[in-house]
């Protein structure tokens, strides 16, 4: 039967992953996300499943490069600080077109910074990260429930792509605790996997997983082959939540627990009489430019706010849908701080009163 | 005519890559016939590293994955996790397995991981065209140590065997040499007991191979050869480390 309990963010993680039919975990303390690690040393013993406590970051992703290439659903977790040591893994999986699934509980940087909530990780989940032309699946859920859903779906769209899916969350989301309804069984798929390790056993072929294309001709034709997967990708698994945009004056852009702060925000500007919209982007990548581009070239909207806990990171990619159509304007607080719902209706109420920088 | 020598089925018919003098081809071979004679070739699952054997994966007819520098114990425990039931084995250099992946081989060993490593000890990076290693000789010439590693300015050579010997995870440690047709008949023996330390789920298993690089070495064959006699072993000695009264 479905039930409903109170879970801690990433509690919740680790059981949607079980839930998945994840058998196989690796990792390395790090906070704010170590419950993850908590919570499978324990279950993963009940379900059957492998727990390794890895000696590194950089060796957790290796490790789930190995269970990957062998047929598994395999997951890592980290924060910020450890996300960067797992860049070069990434990089490999991606090459080699492995599914995997990582999870980045995002902390203040750069360097070791601090451990509170961030999302100063959008340029490194997005734009790349490790070496290569490379794109990962990047979620971000503004919920716990959410983060449920997004985190069994991670696991369907890495088969479904053979590609590595990262669950983009921050601290606040990793610590907070909210009820989620679990569901009765999960929309796991079976993808066909004939290309993994498992000995030969009766196969004529035996089978190889690689990164390396020594033959330029080669790697430019992998290249190729890759870029048309993303962009296959890119056509059918962008997600976004669009509210009230139709008759918006203003239209915010925000994703993950920033986004909340956004959505109490314009409903105390409707009580001003300021007509107020908002896109939230689900996946980072694929980024829903082209819902943006339409909310910007709809006579109603006069401009965007783009709010995030980093410097001004994901309004790049808003301003490249706007293209210029309207202005887009940016609020960002840094360093584990959260903007105030003052701050950003001050802020709307400028922009309405063209007052705003 | 009958036929008393054939290519192994544990290889692909493909030719290898390496430099004339270089025993990587002889190592493949005795790792091949030892899956074959032991009936488990289709049942293994082996590593490739960075370094000259980067992509082994082409010779080897078991299923192989090609792994991250230095990274291949993570990864075969990543394998081994998923297929306990399967041989996995890691095929690594010296740079790869002392140097960048040192925390890999170190802790690999420590938690007893079910898993063999081939370890291939040359005294030098060879794909990169002749660095210093950590198993580099002191005295030494390379294109990193011009004047000859000077243990003032860079170090002791690493003594991997002896090192990994000492944690009660590793179960069978073996150093061996392929200078000559008695040690290299050692060597099989070698492989053989670590697959079988492997399939009886005893722990962590290691061969260490004295090998040659005549290339980056800068000298002939068989010169190479003997220099493996004269100067390597006196640095790292032949023997079990490990596992002596092993009954496997």
């Amino acid at each position: 039967m479905a039930k409903k309990v109170l879970m801690k963010g990433n509690e919740v993680i680790a059981e949607a992953a079980i839930r998945a039919g994840c058998r196989h975990y690796f990792g390395y303390p790090i906070t704010p996300q170590t419950e993850i690690m908590h919570y499978m040393a324990k279950r993963m013993v009940e379900v059957g499943g492998a727990f390794v406590q890895a000696e590194s970051e950089v060796s957790a992703i290796n490790m789930v490069y190995g269970a990957a290439s062998a047929g598994a659903r395999a997951l890592t977790s980290s924060s910020s600080p450890g996300i960067s040591l797992k860049q070069e893994g990434i990089s490999y999986i991606a090459g080699a077109e492995l599914p995997a699934v990582v999870v980045n509980i995002v902390r203040a940087g750069p360097g070791l910074g601090g451990i509170q909530t961030s999302q100063g990780d959008y340029f490194q989940a997005t734009k790349g990260g490790g070496h290569g032309d490379y794109k990962n699946i990047v979620v971000a859920p503004a919920s716990i429930q959410e983060l449920y859903e997004l985190t069994v779906e991670a696991f369907n769209l890495a088969d479904r792509y053979r590609m590595l899916v990262m669950i983009l969350g921050d601290g606040t989301l990793g610590q907070m605790m909210e009820p989620v309804l679990f569901r009765e069984s999960e929309p796991t798929e079976d993808t066909d996997k004939s290309w993994a390790l498992t000995g030969r056993g009766d196969r004529t072929e035996h089978n190889t997983v690689t990164s390396i294309y020594i033959e330029p001709d080669d790697l430019e034709r992998k290249n190729n082959d890759l870029q048309i997967k993303y962009a296959r990708v890119a056509e059918a698994e962008t997600r976004y939540e669009s509210t009230d945009v139709e008759d918006a004056e203003i239209v915010i852009t925000s994703f993950g627990t920033c986004s909340r702060i956004c959505k109490n925000v314009i409903r105390q500007a409707a009580e001003l009489g300021i007509k107020v919209g908002m896109v939230r982007p689900i996946t980072l990548w694929p980024f829903p430019s082209s819902e943006i581009a339409r909310a910007a070239s709809l006579p109603s909207v006069k401009a965007f706010l783009d709010v995030e806990l980093n410097a001004g990171q994901m309004v790049e990619d808003v301003r490249l849908a706007v293209n210029g159509q309207k202005p887009v304007y940016f609020l960002g607080r840094m360093g584990g701080n959260m903007p105030t719902q003052k701050e950003i209706l001050d802020r709307i109420v400028a922009i309405h009163d063209g007052e705003a920088k | 005519m009958a036929i008393v020598f054939d290519k192994t089925e544990g290889l692909l018919d493909k030719p290898f890559h390496y430099c004339p003098g270089c025993t990587h081809g002889i190592i493949h071979r005795i790792i091949a016939e030892t899956m074959c004679e032991k009936g488990i070739l289709n049942d293994t699952i082996g590593v490739s590293s960075v370094g000259c054997t980067y992509n082994n994966y082409e010779y080897f007819s078991c299923d192989m994955v090609q792994a991250a520098h230095g990274r291949a114990p993570a990864v075969a425990t990543g394998v081994k996790r998923v297929h306990p039931d399967k041989f996995v084995f890691t095929y690594q250099g010296d740079g790869d397995l002392a140097s960048i992946g040192a925390a890999e081989i170190l802790h690999s060993a420590a938690r007893g991981e079910r898993i063999t490593v081939f370890f291939v000890n040359n005294a030098i990076y060879g794909m990169t065209s002749g660095q210093m290693a950590p198993t580099t000789l002191l005295g030494q010439v390379t294109t990193t140590s011009p004047f000859g590693r000077d243990a003032a300015l860079q170090g002791y050579p690493m003594n991997v065997s002896e090192l990994l010997a000492t944690l009660p995870g590793a179960v069978y440690i073996e150093r061996v040499a392929m200078n000559n047709f008695k040690n290299i008949q050692t060597a099989k023996k070698a492989v053989a007991k670590a697959f079988a330390v492997q399939e009886k789920g005893l722990g962590f298993s290691l061969v260490e191979f004295l090998s040659t690089c005549p290339t980056n070495w800068g000298k002939e064959p068989v010169e190479s050869l003997r220099w493996l006699e004269s100067a390597m072993i006196p640095q790292y000695p032949l023997g079990v480390f490990k596992g002596k009264d092993l009954e496997v």
